[in-house]
């Protein structure tokens, strides 16, 4: 392994975010207080409680999910796709690394951006609401995997977009309403039971539940379950990401 | 001496069957400067992006000190340097930053010193913290070559490294890759501009639709391929050149007061004094003589010229 061209690309991503730290944080932070003001104080008022949860807290894991998943994937596909636009791939083109060390610091990176803004966002909840913490393992190793899972996702989509539109287009049709409907805001046993099968179908109510679960001990659907989905949709990024490299897929002719 | 590339039969041929290249071999000795001239679209840059990994070659094979390119490609990329034909740069990251970047994606460790010493070289270090954006076009290709250098490479590919760029930077240029000669790194230039070619190069090759047509030694080619012309300068104007020396094939310019010929230089006898008599014979008073060695463009022009012509 060239772990000095890992390291050279995960600080050199890293830059990119810490230039425009203000930015980068200010805006989920901003996103997170105003879903804390019109979901936990408006809907909130209505609903009071959900599993023995205030529903302001409810939302917490859900609201960190939702965050995390586009942060990873906006972050890794950009990381990708602009040496891609810019032409700088050349570079990494002719490099003595690897696929996998080019991908070790670009889904390394964007993870990590991605950790730092759930972070961020934990943090601001314990503002608004009263957050308790059940299964602290269990909770830093569902974003852990979350921010990695999607940050290889955003990787493919980064490899694969020809250009700005397409690098938007499944973040905002696929990932935004899987997310949104995938329990964020509410628990699928909330639904009536034809939405609730068919929420089932989501994947990302298995991500979401199993966080939840890590914070509040309740979930929608078991852990295992939602541990077997997380691995089971890491394992397929790996996959296609492993055939893309094999292949050269859009990357080298 | 083991060569630093070593380039075989290599052939690329993309989806829709048009050949960019067709079968070249290749040897470069350490610390030469070779200059590949061409015409756009002959196949220069994509034998250069396929010896660095860029492109994947259908056949053929390639070494870079000895490691194969394919099976080695840690070894034989961590030698090769690349500047590229077009200034592809992070626009919002700082010079230095990028310098740094290169370097340790080649695997080196991070060393300010070698860092500051390219920087410096290359009259960059000013400039170092300046974001790319604001740098001009000249300095920009200044960042690509101090990117390249930035993991100290035995083989640097300049692949068209003054099109596009004003005369005095051309210069500048030129220095440079004649100091890193200097300091022992082998030199592989693709240029369309003759003139740099002569200027820097000791070897020159010419690619045309796939194929190197040749590889020479720049002084023997210029000789082998260099026709003389001699310029004789008359006193008094002529109508048409004179019976007498018919068979010189001279032409008549300048207004019928220069008559040219136009000799090869290896060739046993050159005829000029045989000319020259004739011409004092004719009765033609001389102002003076001249003789003209054609450029390599000209030999260039006449070696695509022959290859399209024998392709049609």
């Amino acid at each position: 392994m060239n772990w000095t061209a890992i390291r050279a690309i995960y600080l050199f991503e890293m830059a990119r975010f810490f230039r425009t730290l203000a930015q980068s944080l200010i805006s989920p932070v901003l996103s997170t207080s105003l879903y804390f003001v019109v979901f936990g104080a408006a809907i909130g008022s209505r609903i009071q409680e959900i599993e023995g949860v205030s529903y302001g807290a409810f939302i917490v894991p859900g609201l960190i999910m939702l965050s995390v998943i586009t942060q990873a994937i906006s972050n890794a596909s950009f990381g990708i796709y602009f040496p891609k636009f810019i032409g700088t791939i050349y570079e990494l083109l002719s490099a003595p690394v690897n696929f996998l060390e080019i991908v070790a610091g670009y889904v390394g990176a964007a993870a990590t951006k991605a950790l730092f803004i759930g972070i961020i966002i934990l943090i601001t909840a314990f503002f608004f609401v009263d957050v308790t913490i059940a299964h602290p393992l269990a909770m830093v190793a569902f974003l852990l995997l979350t921010c990695l899972s999607f940050a290889l996702l955003g990787f493919i989509i980064g490899i694969w977009a020809g250009n700005f539109e397409q690098l938007q287009l499944v973040p905002l049709l696929v990932v935004t309403p899987l997310v949104f409907l995938g329990g964020a805001f509410y628990s699928i046993s909330m639904l009536p039971p034809v939405w609730q099968t068919i929420s089932y179908f989501n994947p990302v109510v298995y991500l979401i539940s199993g966080f939840r679960w890590a914070f509040f001990g309740s979930a929608d659907v078991p852990i295992a379950l939602s541990l077997m989905a997380i691995a089971g949709f890491t394992a397929a990024c790996l996959l296609v990401i492993g055939w893309i490299f094999k292949t050269g897929w859009r990357i080298r002719q | 001496m083991q060569p630093i590339l070593d380039i075989a039969d290599l052939r690329k041929s993309y989806g829709d069957g048009f050949e960019a290249l067709k079968g070249v071999s290749l040897r470069i000795e350490p610390g030469e400067i070779i200059a590949l001239l061409g015409p756009n679209g002959a196949g220069k840059t994509t034998l250069i992006s396929t010896v660095c990994g860029i492109t994947t070659a259908t056949s053929g094979t390639v070494a870079v000190g000895g490691h194969d390119i394919i099976r080695d490609f840690r070894a034989a990329r961590s030698m090769i340097g690349l500047v590229p034909q077009e200034i592809n740069l992070e626009p919002f990251e700082r010079v230095i930053n990028t310098v740094r970047f290169s370097r340790g994606l080649f695997g080196k460790s991070p060393d300010e010193a070698a860092i500051e010493k390219i920087l410096r070289q290359l009259s960059l270090w000013d400039k170092r913290n300046n974001q790319i954006r604001e740098l001009s076009g000249g300095m920009k290709r200044r960042v690509l070559i101090a990117k390249a250098l930035s993991h100290e490479p035995r083989l640097l590919f300049l692949d068209e490294p003054t099109a596009g760029v004003d005369v005095e930077l051309r210069k500048d240029m030129w220095e440079i890759v004649e100091g890193l000669k200097a300091d022992g790194v082998t030199i592989v230039l693709t240029t369309h501009y003759i003139e740099e070619a002569e200027a820097i190069a000791d070897r020159v090759g010419v690619i045309a639709k796939g194929e190197l047509l040749l590889v020479e030694d720049k002084a023997d080619l210029m000789a082998r391929m260099g026709q003389k012309q001699l310029d004789v300068q008359l006193s008094a104007p002529l109508e048409d050149v004179p019976e007498a020396l018919a068979k010189y094939d001279l032409t008549l310019c300048e207004g019928g007061r220069t008559l040219t010929y136009s000799y090869d230089t290896r060739a046993d006898r050159t005829g000029i004094t045989k000319l020259l008599r004739d011409v004092s014979e004719a009765g033609l008073v001389l102002r003076d003589v001249v003789t003209r060695q054609s450029s390599l463009e000209d030999i260039f022009v006449g070696l695509v010229h022959e290859e399209e012509e024998a392709t049609s």
